[in-house]
């Protein structure tokens, strides 16, 4: 069997009365590397407060910004807004890594009254110990994914793109068997 | 499964999160070229392979993606603790009596 490596386009994958998964438009992803002592003078530049705890998600001025790891960020934004931001970082004055992985990764949006059931299929994590409005970087059925959590029922999933086929035909399986199960 | 707490993000998680990284506190000889044979074979591949409580490395591989230092007892697999990597190896007796407090 062959399959495309990224085969996915933007639009919904599954809808069931369980759960919706949709494939989100490509967006701005850009990965940062810092000190703590650099985190004012980045914050500043690019527009938005660092979070500082692992997890801990921060927005403002059209970017998102997550706390991965000691010294890691995911930085979401518009795909038109990379090279400014950048360009931005470029101009910060502490040792640092501010790099461009727009094309690296895709992002599923998983809502619906189960969506948190859905995610239980392949996560091993407690998904009720993430808090609504934080993220986490997790595994799902072996690929490392980076969970946010918008909502009680709401999810955003960043998954690289030669797991995201595998990953999605799971969930559109996931859904489909919640939505059959006896209420 | 096991459950891991990783020092760096505060949680407790499950074990599919991390990888196994070999004996902790295994010092790289400064100059090498200056030890015998034997020498740089036991910092090659002779580990200790302690029965009991073991100092181990781990990574939080799914994770924040730090190494970390774990003390894990080799027979019950229970953790006794874990901290940070480059800090001292905590004494086992402070830990034993922990973990007898905790039964």
């Amino acid at each position: 069997m062959s399959m495309e490596i990224s085969s996915l386009t933007p639009g919904v994958l599954v809808d069931t009365p369980a759960a919706r998964v949709a494939v989100q438009p490509a967006a701005g992803r850009l990965s940062l590397r810092a000190r703590k002592a650099a985190l004012p003078a980045l914050g500043a530049a690019l527009g938005v407060s660092l979070p500082t705890r692992i997890g801990q998600r921060a927005a403002g001025g059209g970017i998102e910004a997550i706390c991965l790891g000691p010294d890691e960020w995911t930085i979401l934004t518009p795909a038109d807004a990379v090279a400014g931001l950048l360009a931005a970082g470029a101009g910060v004055d502490h040792p640092h890594s501010l790099v461009d992985i727009s094309a690296r990764e895709l992002t599923l949006r998983i809502q619906g009254p189960r969506a948190a059931d859905l995610l239980t299929l392949a996560c091993p994590r407690d998904i009720d110990t993430i808090p609504v409005g934080e993220g986490r970087r997790t595994v799902f059925d072996g690929a490392t994914v980076v969970l946010w959590r918008d909502g009680e029922n709401s999810f955003r999933m960043d998954i690289w793109n030669s797991f995201a086929p595998h990953l999605a035909r799971l969930m559109g399986i996931g859904a489909r068997e919640l939505a059959a199960e006896p209420a | 499964m096991l459950l891991i707490h990783c020092p760096y993000c505060d949680e407790t998680l499950p074990e599919a999160e991390f990888t196994y990284a070999g004996e902790a506190h295994v010092i790289r000889p400064p100059d090498p070229s200056a030890l015998s044979d034997d020498d740089w074979q036991g910092f090659l591949f002779i580990r200790s392979n302690t029965r009991g409580p073991h100092y181990e490395r781990w990574r939080h591989f799914h994770g924040c993606g730090r190494f970390f230092n774990a003390v894990r007892d080799t027979v019950s697999d229970r953790f006794l603790t874990t901290y940070p990597a480059g800090q001292p190896r905590p004494a086992l007796e402070t830990l034993t009596a922990a973990s007898e407090d905790r039964k």
